[in-house]
């Protein structure tokens, strides 16, 4: 089945926004795919949720174009195909959550059953409560249970897991990947890299209003750095920089924390020069560190 | 051919009446859960219905004369109305609006698969059940407690003049609701509310103002209002329908500016 993998369920091209001076999207170009999360990182102020905004449909490009499951964003057939939860919305207090869910269900063509998404969304117990009566997290798990009650196509989720414990964020995470499976396309903004490592098939990471980096987890982590050692040893910090593939080390008292291209060589050579070397570890750097150094460099 | 005309309506048809059946059902399930969330705000709920009723007592019973004329007792029924009326439409819309714009609730709809119109519509519909609520306890209270005798008629004529008078203080709600942020907008609608009643009138007569204040009647919605409440002249209408007109076109500018 090519053909419907090729087609994005919603895509952003050479999108420019401003905000008076301010240029929020420079020329951004993105896509996301039908049965995948894309996660969407960057810093703060990067243009993120000005994204989210644009595929909604909430506020115009003023160049580019964008298309959502093949249609202009923003028009009610698109929205009936999609869910949304965004960082900052408010619901009424005094409305209790079946409430919420049953006026929300309602809006969609062929919604969930209400217990059903109750259930997935861990809010099946709060029901008659109001919302305003709910903690933080209840309420977060609550605009999760309305943004997939509608079987969205496409879902938007901006932040989805802040002020959520442990527990409910592995169950939020199961949902997203069942409805992945489902084939639905997910849009994914976190500040959480391990959320994005968890559940992203695809990750870009925006600084500025621009793509600067894009693929899979795997290919946005391998960028640079690959290796970090660590171990006890006295050896000096300037003798181990001359050695070829170390591109930095660091003292941390007895710890000496090398960073690598390449592994095994520096190692070959930390055990030849440093008899008396200990607690010895080598670990892949994740994408925590791959992104700090991205948004370094484009900034 | 006419056979496959037939065939081709009725396959449209079916779709158009179910789109519309859909429509009315979002616009039902909406406007049950707006009066769900009016109803269970205090804010809301006691200047529209116990206000007008404990103001009628107080001003049109108790202060009044111990045997009034007929006239006037029939006068400070249509002025509390009047009042009631003005408060449901400022609050009902200006109020939930501004919250809804401050919280982000609106954003939110405008993602969702809400038909556009249904989010004011049901507002509006619950400003006029609010106005309705409020007139017949109102005039439910006339009859029994102060002795108003009117025709069928002008009872019902009340009962209508409250809910579709409500329109140009919805208009004026939502102007507010547009523009105003969501801690601002209860104290700019009481601050219209309450001197726009005392200058039209509903308070004291208005002879009994300052001249140059009672003259300035003719600038507020609620004068004329109630110009039509005691005596229904046409003219009042089309200005309140030219006021409530020009208040809906500015908050539609208003709300359509990006923020």
């Amino acid at each position: 089945m090519p053909s419907t993998d090729e087609i994005p369920a919603a895509s952003l091209t050479g999108v420019l926004k401003r905000f008076g001076e301010q240029v929020a999207l420079d020329h951004l170009t993105l896509g996301i795919r039908a049965g995948e999360v894309t996660a969407l990182l960057g810093p703060n102020g990067a243009g993120k949720s000005t994204t989210i905004s644009l595929l909604l449909g909430l506020i115009p490009p003023e160049a580019g174009e964008v298309r959502v499951l093949g249609e202009r964003a923003g028009e009610r057939a698109v929205r009936r195909r999609t869910g949304v939860m965004l960082q900052r919305a408010a619901l009424p207090d005094t409305l209790r959550v079946g409430e919420l869910l049953r006026l929300v269900r309602g809006y969609y063509p062929s919604p969930r059953p209400l217990v059903e998404v109750a259930e997935l969304a861990g809010i099946a117990a709060q029901l008659r409560t109001p919302y305003g009566a709910l903690s933080g997290g209840q309420q977060r798990r609550v605009q999760f249970a309305l943004a997939i009650c509608g079987n969205p196509q496409l879902l938007f989720l901006d932040e989805p897991t802040t002020g959520l414990d442990v527990e409910a964020r592995e169950s939020l995470w199961a949902v997203v990947r069942e409805l992945t499976a489902r084939g639905c396309a997910i849009l994914l903004t976190t500040h959480h890299l391990e959320e994005a490592e968890a559940l992203a098939q695809r990750v870009a990471v925006i600084v500025r209003g621009r793509v600067v980096s894009e693929g899979t987890v795997d290919e946005i982590r391998s960028t640079g750095v690959r290796r970090r050692i660590r171990c006890v040893s006295e050896l000096g910090l300037e003798e181990v920089r001359t050695w070829p593939g170390v591109t930095g080390v660091t003292r941390d008292a007895r710890w000496l924390d090398i960073e690598s291209s390449a592994a095994e060589p520096v190692v070959l050579r930390l055990l030849a020069a440093d008899p008396a070397l200990s607690e010895l570890e080598v670990r892949r750097t994740g994408l925590a560190e791959a992104f700090v150094r991205l948004t370094r460099e484009a900034a | 051919m006419n056979s496959s005309i037939a065939a081709s309506r009725a396959t449209r048809e079916p779709a158009a009446v179910a789109a519309a059946v859909r429509g009315v059902r979002i616009f039902l399930l909406e406007a049950h859960t707006e009066f769900l969330r009016l109803v269970r705000a205090p804010s809301f709920s006691v200047p529209t219905i116990a206000f007008p009723l404990l103001f009628y007592v107080m001003f049109g019973v108790l202060l009044g004369p111990a045997h009034p004329l007929p006239e006037s007792a029939r006068s400070a029924l249509a002025s509390f109305l009047v009042l009631g009326t003005i408060a449901a439409g400022l609050f009902a819309l200006g109020v939930t609006l501004a919250t809804d714009r401050g919280r982000g609730l609106l954003e939110l709809k405008r993602a969702l698969p809400m038909p556009r119109g249904t989010y004011l519509a049901a507002k509006m519909a619950m400003a006029m059940v609010f106005a309705a609520v409020m007139s017949l306890l109102l005039m439910v209270f006339a009859a029994v407690a102060a002795g108003v005798v009117l025709t069928l008629m002008r009872w019902s004529l009340m009962l209508m003049l409250a809910v579709l008078g409500v329109i140009p203080f919805c208009a004026i709600g939502l102007l507010v609701g547009s523009v105003c942020k969501d801690t601002a907008a209860p104290a700019v609608l009481n601050l219209i509310y309450l001197p726009m009643s005392f200058l039209s009138g509903l308070w004291v007569p208005l002879p009994l103002l300052p001249r140059p204040l009672a003259q300035l009647a003719p600038l507020w919605p609620s004068w004329h209002l109630a110009q039509i409440a005691q005596s229904g002249i046409a003219v009042h209408v089309l200005v309140l329908a030219g006021m409530a007109a020009g208040c809906f076109m500015a908050a539609r500018r208003a709300l359509a500016r990006p923020r």
